[in-house]
């Protein structure tokens, strides 16, 4: 449904992405994961026919972005970062606007539609510039639905929304898979597995991985940081740590809180129980540390 | 064309809940009324003209019509509303096309509100009615040319205050191109002349209508919208 061959996009001597390259099957999800300014908004930006590319090609629904920029804008919903809405208007006000940009036959049960489906009955009549965050993401969303578009680009989705709203905005989007093909960006890394059904991570500009998110753990794990609070720490609990088999790197984040960096592969929290506990220093909390985007982006990077 | 009026449609309506137009439009009336009733009134004792009732609209132009399409575009970048703009299955000349007729559109709103000048004198005097046709078709003509400026100018930058002042400097430049022209020589004083907006100007003023300026106006027109058209396609490129 998506196809990008070698993408590359430069803005005077800045390069935002670099060689880009990856497909999106028909019905699919695809999680766009990166930290700021790596390229994501950049490669939706070109898909959605709003940027050219400097170099490469990409098609959208079997148009490609550069010879038929209209055709593929007609089969493309976008829902651009931070949801650009006129205030001044109505949500009723603003979906007809759009039908009629869209040239949709059936505008009046489309804009009923797209109102039921994103939760914004009752809000019709209200302005937009009253709306909280929550009701302009859904309103973009309804925007970005109105034409039932082949393929969806959702530019963090649920960027700037609270966790419930982020559960419902979440649901909303996993409802959409098998009917509308979805690329959506974030920089949460839980997003992507409990929404995608492939994640393509992209860091400077460049794809590092690509895969499921179940691939993507996998080739992740061995990571083993465990935090190790203790109480009462000896005053050489420090080199004691250093001293167990398979200990990579300590570093004392605070008096009794340990960062324990251990062998790729091994998992010595059993041992730094026993430790902590033999040694009387009062087990506080032990538990595997979560990789950092960043550390992630630096250990596909490294491979 | 559809597509022309549905974005036209909403940027007229934007007007009327702009508090921007409703203070250009206090502005045009006020400097309007003010001239006409000590000014225009008092000396419409001894020539019945509608002329200086035009002449007053075309200058105060210079200034209201920047004011009113600072907004189309710059507006739009600025709110990032034209991201999703430009991801709409519309032209960009479309999109240009219809942000000019909705400031042409709000333009002859105050044009047609400020009839009520030319109407006082028809009621109390006895003007030339040919001076009043040529007279509109030349605040029409002037006014398309000065929104298609305008309209230019808010392509160029995502603040408003710029945008004023580089459509404002269009006009200028455009008036003050025919300033050497009488120390240009012959020639070149002639094309400088027939370059100057202002000398389009005073021919419908006098109830004389020129094809030349008609088609002056409408070049400079849509040179202007063009170049418009090519800007918005340029920022595809540089983002």
């Amino acid at each position: 449904m998506i196809q990008v061959e070698g993408l590359t996009k430069r803005f005077g001597p800045i390069t935002a992405i670099q060689e880009v390259t990856f497909s999106v099957n028909k019905g699919e999800i695809l999680g766009f994961l990166g930290p700021n300014a790596a390229g994501k908004t950049t490669t939706m930006r070109i898909l959605t026919g709003y940027l050219t590319p400097t170099a490469g090609r990409a098609t959208v629904a079997g148009y490609d972005v550069m010879e038929e920029s209209l055709e593929v804008r007609r089969h493309v919903g976008y829902l651009p970062e931070d949801v650009p809405l006129y205030p001044e208007m109505t949500v009723r006000d603003y979906l007809a606007f759009w039908a009629r940009l869209r040239g949709l036959d059936r505008a009046q049960a489309r804009i009923r539609a797209v109102i039921e489906r994103c939760a914004l009955v009752g809000w019709e009549q209200a302005l937009i510039g009253r709306l909280s965050k929550g009701y302009r993401q859904r309103l973009g969303l309804a925007q970005a639905l109105l034409h039932e578009p082949e393929v969806l680009i959702l530019d963090e989705p649920t960027g700037g929304l609270d966790p419930r709203q982020i559960i419902e905005v979440r649901e909303l989007i996993r409802g959409l898979a098998g009917e509308h093909t979805v690329i959506l960006s974030t920089h949460i890394l839980p997003e992507v597995s409990q929404t995608c059904q492939r994640v393509v991570i992209i860091h400077q500009g460049r794809i590092v991985a690509e895969g499921t998110p179940e691939e993507l753990n996998a080739r992740l794990k061995g990571s083993d940081q465990v935090l190790l609070e203790v109480g009462r720490p000896a005053p050489d609990a420090l080199e004691q740590i250093q001293r167990l088999p398979g200990v990579v790197q300590v570093r004392e984040q605070a008096p009794g809180k340990y960062q324990v960096t251990c062998a790729v592969g091994r998992d010595l929290r059993p041992e730094l129980a026993a430790l902590a506990v033999h040694r009387g220093w009062e087990l506080l909390q032990l538990r595997p540390l979560d990789l950092s985007l960043e550390e992630i982006f630096l250990r596909l990077t490294r491979e | 064309m559809r597509n022309v009026w549905t974005i036209a449609r909403r940027e007229f309506a934007a007007y009327f809940v702009s508090p921007i137009a409703y203070a250009v439009a206090v502005i045009f009336f006020l400097i309007l009324g003010l001239f006409f009733n000590y000014v225009d009134l008092p000396q419409q004792a001894y020539y019945a003209t509608v002329a200086d009732v035009f002449s007053r609209v075309t200058t105060i132009s210079l200034f209201i019509a920047p004011a009113l399409t600072m907004r189309l575009i710059a507006e739009e970048r600025r709110s990032r509303t034209l991201e999703l703009l430009l991801t709409a299955p519309i032209r960009d000349s479309e999109l240009i096309l219809g942000k000019f007729l909705a400031g042409l559109g709000f333009y002859l709103v105050l044009v047609a509100l400020a009839s009520i000048y030319p109407l006082i004198l028809f009621a109390f005097g006895n003007p030339d009615p040919r001076l009043l046709i040529t007279g509109y078709i030349g605040v029409v003509l002037f006014g398309a040319a000065l929104i298609a400026l305008g309209t230019l100018a808010s392509t160029l930058s995502q603040n408003q205050i710029l945008a004023f002042f580089a459509g404002f400097g269009m006009v200028l430049a455009l008036m003050l191109v025919g300033a050497p022209a009488r120390v240009a020589g012959p020639q070149m004083g002639e094309v400088l002349r027939a370059l100057a907006i202002n000398s389009h100007l005073a021919d419908f003023q006098m109830g004389i209508l020129d094809t030349r300026h008609v088609v002056y106006f409408l070049s400079l027109t849509v040179a202007a919208l063009f170049l418009a058209t090519r800007v918005l396609e340029g920022r595809r490129w540089s983002g």
